[in-house]
């Protein structure tokens, strides 16, 4: 497998970390009820398809990406870096 | 009062097996360079009296033997000379933090290919190229410096290792040469 | 029996080898098989469960019979195939899977147990009783499976990993691979040629014919003569590429030195990482066997097989031959024997309509139903019509026709296509993104076919490379491709269809009848397929039988998943670089030298090597040592590395904002100069890490981490910052590198550390400073890990060593000395200080008796999370210490005395202990029910592991010095 990092380019899986699901990214803000972190935390859907997670490119530049793939056919349409994300 | 003595990790040992070279380079002060969000301005006036500026992704530009080496977003390496007077930046001195290997000759590319997950033909990698990456299981910086030069930066702690995996590489082509298919 | 003038070996280089003991000769470019064939040895193993005495079938590297262990100095390679291992002088290589000579096996009495050991035997018979499991059925079994056997000695070979990258990687030298590489390697493309021999060529030096007016031979010559000298062509013989990956990755093994002596330094084998941009599958195809009664005698090979021997290797695997052959193609066998000067006894074809045209008796329409030989074929039965005709014949070549080799497009979950036409599957195009099969592999069974779809591939890749490229396509043949689909022939006695496993027809036919009738189930059923050939020769011909018997067509009965390794790949091969050494980096402190010098053993930490302790004449224990360095440290100064804590640079306006989100308590109200303990929590509201963190400035901090954490703080950190505060004014970088740091510790320390600094500063509990030592640029820390006055001096890792030598001599001079690890842990165990045995990730900081420090004033990682019911509260097992009289143990577990000790009435568990020279007696630290609020209660301590079983008195976990007077002096 291989992952294209925006700074660093195509690498090999074994450079990269995998975290989890994007769901991190949206931190429930202080006050939150707990439903709501409990949600943040623990809820994760399972798609046969387009998902987005996020890996860390621990052996490269040491940023985080925000990866869209497709756990189906393994295709790797986009790779973000998340201290730039759009969203 | 004590007298402290200096010593690298590897005390500049050198080797060569067939066409390829191992050296452990003393490539002076190093220092880390990282950009302030929005302060990318401020950071390349500091860089101009070098005459050198935040590299591309990727590269490295060296000038009157002062090298400037791409390690992050919106970090480098200053490689070398002693820093100027930065706004803008944290500027973190990582002089002791590691140890760099010269790696030279026909072969130096066969050897890296053993321990590299990197396409280093020159195409992909032509000399100016900075990429961080791997040497085996050891977080590196790999410097392309010349058609077959290369120079690698791995944790000073991890110098021996490093040599002893380089050196196991070396052995297994020079060991391979004069197989003829 | 070798043929003199056929053949691509070396006779001007003979060969000497050793098989089951005895000397043969062969030469250069033989594989032992051809070189055994040549010797008249035919053979050359026993099959896994019956034991039939078994020979050659096949030239390539899915052999299933000819199975051997080959003998190194140092290694024992067992299901070695003999049809790829080349020979060499001094190659010792035996036969395996038998019990006595392979002449005479033993366990051939399984062969006439037969009838009961059919498919689905296991499961039927080692079901009862019960209690024969473990004891009786279980060594029984294990005895009997596996193939071969090693050597029992560590294997000193050298093996190599290696990563390459290319545009076009062709794989498969035959007639379309070299098209392919020939049209992408002119074209200027980067082209990876892999072969799996150790000769180019593929089918083209087996089978000859002329291409563009060329004998094959001599065009194959010179397009690897072109090839070789093109710059941008790599060609990699003996490799065999084993697996397609994710985004264009394939795995290749080249056997690097097993055709050689054993050299030093010589790989045995290298396993390839490729990354191809595109790829060509020129893997062309394989002959398939006919399943008719006892198919499986010594002598019987595939058509295909005797043809290369003889082309090939000058080898004729008998004096009189037998074709038994379904397609035109096949034929070309017999005639090209006979041309050689070698008898062919007879052709059976079993289609009705087939030619006859060859000199020797030509018989349409027939089947063999039989053979016989006891340890090599004498004869065969043929049936034609209703008449059954006797054949005296030494080897009989069959062919079923052929399966083209499309494992590779299937790594990728692809399923093949059925061709009725070629009665084989065939590969789906776009299985593998990038992968483009041809020739044979795709279904192309003629030269023209392999030539044309090869060049077309090649274009195709090039151009999508931006390049582009004329290559004249030469003429060759492009004969039709037809056979009579032939499985199997009925008849009496049971049909081999996998060799290598020993399933008949008969137990595919079983697993039918007995439901099994998923082609996935029926491969579990019987094994077949699972040996390993992994059912090259047998798939398809058993999966067609399995169809038949439950009157589905092969297209909907499916085919079992092919996955990588296309070939067995050894562990050793696949693990390269990361066995003993290169398992993980050694990370050496600056002190390594001088503690190792001092007799300190050295044990791992992390990746770090550290002292364990730092022996004096006259103490025979670990113990010893220990208890002499902790009373040292209390009573005068200890000196001990450090360094391996992990040190965090962080800078910037934002600096201390940062720190405050991170740590559950305040660093932006830190003055400059002063050093606060930290408390890091996950964002689940469990703790991560703790350690303290120095302000160096306004807007400069240094942060230490566990050694056990740093990696995993820096990747926190990164994520915190990257995702939820990137446009923060802060930057950070490790330094864990870029300092040598040493504590000292004890009522002598700063003495000690005044007598180095160039200026003696009066530095306060927590405070920090730099400092000047002999001309450098340090820090001092005033911080303790031990319950003493203790500080940290840090100078550049380069003035490491130096340092540590020189505090070491100076602490001797005034009564103390280095520590090592195990004095540490028993100093930090005493105040009670925790370290990653009690954060191991399922506490909270309630837990550890340190939920005042998250700070109700500001939001932090972890802060909502650890609300959370159930994460704190009286039902939490919290911190507590242990007191004993008797030896206790860390990963023992509390109980209440009196109670019974099960799961149920669990109260805790000891995560460290210690013998405390200080307070006289055994402490522990460990998790207790509520255990605050426990102080002084009795507590029983189970260790049923050790055997211990102790009273232990319940205690505040900081015993020495519990008011920090110490600390603070």
């Amino acid at each position: 497998m291989r992952l294209t990092c925006p700074l660093c380019g195509e690498r090999d899986r074994r450079e990269f970390y995998y975290y989890g699901a994007e769901d991190y990214l949206h931190r429930p803000s202080e006050g939150a009820p707990l439903a709501e972190w409990d949600n943040y935390l623990h809820l994760r859907d399972n798609p046969a398809g387009v998902t987005k997670d996020l890996w860390y490119h621990e052996a490269g530049c040491s940023q985080w990406l925000l990866v869209t793939r497709n756990t189906v056919t393994h295709e790797s349409s986009a790779v973000e870096l998340v201290a730039e994300r759009k969203a | 009062m004590p007298e402290l003595i200096a010593k690298s990790a590897l005390d500049g040992r050198s080797l060569t097996l067939g066409h390829v070279t191992l050296t452990e380079a003393e490539p002076g002060p190093i220092t880390s360079v990282a950009v302030y969000p929005g302060q990318g301005k401020a950071v390349a006036k500091g860089l101009k009296t070098l005459g050198l500026a935040m590299p591309a992704p990727n590269s490295f530009v060296e000038k009157k033997g002062a090298r400037i080496v791409w390690t992050g977003r919106e970090q480098a390496f200053l490689i070398g000379v002693a820093p100027p007077v930065l706004e803008g930046a944290a500027v973190t001195d990582q002089s002791d933090g590691w140890t760099v290997l010269a790696l030279s000759g026909a072969g130096a590319v066969d050897v890296l290919a053993r321990l590299v997950p990197l396409d280093l033909r020159l195409t992909a990698c032509p000399v100016g190229t900075a990429l961080r990456s791997q040497v085996n299981h050891m977080n590196a910086v790999i410097l392309r410096t010349g058609d077959h030069a290369f120079e690698i930066l791995v944790f000073r702690s991890m110098a021996r290792t490093a040599w002893h995996e380089i050196e196991a590489a070396m052995q297994m082509l020079a060991a391979r040469m004069g197989m003829k298919f | 029996m070798r043929i003199d003038g056929k053949g691509l070996i070396d006779r001007t280089k003979p060969v000497r080898f050793r098989f089951d003991g005895k000397d043969y000769a062969g030469y250069k470019g033989d594989t032992l098989a051809s070189a055994l064939l040549a010797n008249d040895v035919r053979l050359v193993g026993r099959s896994f469960k019956y034991h039939r005495p078994r020979g050659v079938l096949t030239a390539g590297s899915e052999e299933p019979n000819a199975l051997v262990e080959v003998v190194g100095p140092s290694n024992q390679t067992p299901n070695v195939r003999a049809t790829m291992q080349e020979v060499f002088e001094g190659l010792v290589a035996q036969s395996q899977n038998r019990l006595g000579s392979l002449r005479f096996d033993l366990l051939a009495v399984n062969d006439y147990l037969s009838p009961f050991l059919s498919a689905g035997f296991y499961y039927k018979t080692f079901m009862w009783p019960r209690a024969f499991w473990e004891g009786l059925y279980e060594p029984i079994i294990r005895r009997a499976a596996g193939l071969g056997s090693l050597s029992g000695k560590h294997d000193e070979g050298t093996y190599e990993k290696a990563f390459a990258f290319c545009d076009v990687l062709v794989i498969g030298s035959g007639p379309s691979g070299l098209m392919a590489a020939l049209t992408a390697g002119r074209a200027g493309a980067d082209v990876i040629l892999c072969e799996e021999s150790h000769a180019l060529g593929g089918r083209l030096l087996s089978d000859g014919g002329t291409i563009g007016g060329m004998a094959a031979a001599d065009w194959v010559a010179s397009v690897v003569e072109e090839l070789q000298a093109l710059p941008n062509v790599r060609i990699m013989p003996r490799t065999t590429v084993t697996g397609a990956y994710d985004h264009g990755t394939y795995g290749a093994l080249e056997r690097v030195g097993l055709h050689k002596p054993a050299r030093p330094n010589l790989p045995r084998e290298c396993f390839w990482r490729i990354v191809a941009k595109h790829a060509v599958l020129a893997s062309g195809a394989l002959e398939r066997p006919v399943a008719f009664p006892d198919n499986d005698r010594p002598g019987i090979m595939l058509a295909s097989a005797v043809r290369t021997y003889l082309n090939r290797y000058g080898v004729v695997p008998g004096k009189r031959v037998t074709l038994f052959a379904n397609t035109d193609q096949a034929r070309a066998t017999a005639r090209e024997l006979m041309a050689a000067g070698v008898q062919v006894a007879a052709i059976i074809d079993p289609r009705p309509d087939a030619f006859s045209v060859e000199d020797c008796p030509v018989h349409v329409g027939a089947e063999v139903i039989g053979s016989r030989g006891r340890l090599g074929l004498s004869g065969i039965q043929v049936r034609k019509g209703s008449e059954v005709i006797e054949i005296e014949t030494d080897c009989l070549a069959m062919s079923g026709g052929w399966n083209p080799t499309i494992h590779l497009t299937c790594h990728m979950n692809g399923r093949p296509r059925w061709d009725e036409d070629l009665a084989a599957f065939v590969p789906m195009a776009g299985a593998v993104p990038g992968l483009v099969a041809v020739g044979a592999a795709n279904g192309s069974m003629s030269t023209h076919g392999a030539l044309a779809t090869g060049q077309a591939a090649a274009v195709q890749a090039v151009e999508a490379l931006g390049r582009k490229v004329q290559v004249p396509l030469p003429e060759a043949e492009d004969a039709p491709y037809r056979l009579k689909a032939l499985w199997a022939v009925e008849g009496k006695g049971r049909a081999w269809l996998d060799f290598a496993n020993d399933v008949t027809t008969k137990d595919v036919k079983l697993a039918a009848q007995e439901g099994f009738r998923s082609v996935e189930h029926m491969k579990r059923y019987t094994t077949q397929g699972m040996a390993p050939d992994q059912g090259k020769n047998s798939n398809v011909a058993a999966l067609a039988v399995l169809a038949d018997a439950t009157g589905r067509g092969i297209a909907e009965t499916g085919v079992t998943t092919f996955r990588p390794p296309y070939t067995p790949v050894s562990i050793a091969a696949m693990g390269a670089g990361g066995r003993a050494e290169g398992f993980a980096p050694q990370r050496f402190l600056t002190s390594d030298q001088a503690s190792r010098d001092r007799g300190a053993p050295m044990i791992e930490a992390g990746l770090w090597y550290r002292p364990s302790y730092f022996p004096k004449p006259g103490e025979t224990t670990w113990r010893d040592s220990c208890d002499r360095e902790v009373e040292m440290v209390r009573q005068a100064v200890g000196v001990t590395d450090v360094s391996t804590l992990g040190k965090i640079d962080i800078q910037g306006k934002d600096a201390g904002r940062f720190l405050d989100f991170v740590y559950t308590n305040t660093f932006s109200t830190l003055p400059v100069g002063r050093v606060r303990y930290g408390l890091m929590l996950r964002e689940d509201g469990l703790v991560l890490d703790d350690g303290t963190s120095a302000r160096l400035g306004d807007d400069h901090y240094l942060m230490t981490t566990t050694t056990a954490a740093a990696g995993l703080v820096m990747r926190h950190l990164d994520f915190v910052h990257q995702a939820f505060c990137a446009d923060w004014q802060v930057r950070f970088i490790s330094v864990t590198e870029s300092w040598a740091q040493f504590a000292v510790a004890g009522p002598k320390a700063r003495a000690l550390v005044n007598s180095f600094l160039e200026e003696p500063v009066d530095l306060p509990f927590m405070g920090v400073a730099p400092v000047r030592i002999g001309g450098v640029d340090g820090r001092l820390f005033r911080i303790s890990f031990s319950g003493e006055e203790g500080y940290e001096l840090a100078v550049p890792t380069r003035f490491g060593e130096a340092l540590f030598r020189d505090l070491v001599a100076r602490a001797e001079t005034m009564g103390g000395g280095p520590y090592g690890m195990e004095a540490l842990n028993v100093l930090r165990i005493e105040k009670g200080f925790i370290t990653h045995a009690e954060i191991h990730g399922r506490v909270t900081a309630h837990d550890i008796g340190m939920a005042k420090m998250v700070s109700a004033k500001k939001d932090c990682i972890g802060k909502a999370a650890a609300t959370r019911p159930g994460l704190w509260g009286p039902e939490r097992e919290q911190l507590v210490g242990l007191k004993a009289s008797a030896p206790i143990s860390a990963g023992a577990h509390l109980f209440v005395p009196g109670t019974e000790v099960h799961r149920e009435t669990d109260q805790g568990y000891v995560t460290s202990v210690c013998w405390s020279p200080t307070v006289g007696a055994w402490l522990g630290l460990g998790f207790l029910k509520d255990g605050r609020a426990r102080l002084g209660e009795k507590i029983r301590l189970v260790d049923h592991l050790r055997g211990l079983d102790v009273i232990c008195e319940v205690c505040n976990p900081v015993f020495h010095d519990p008011e920090g007077e110490k600390l603070r002096a």
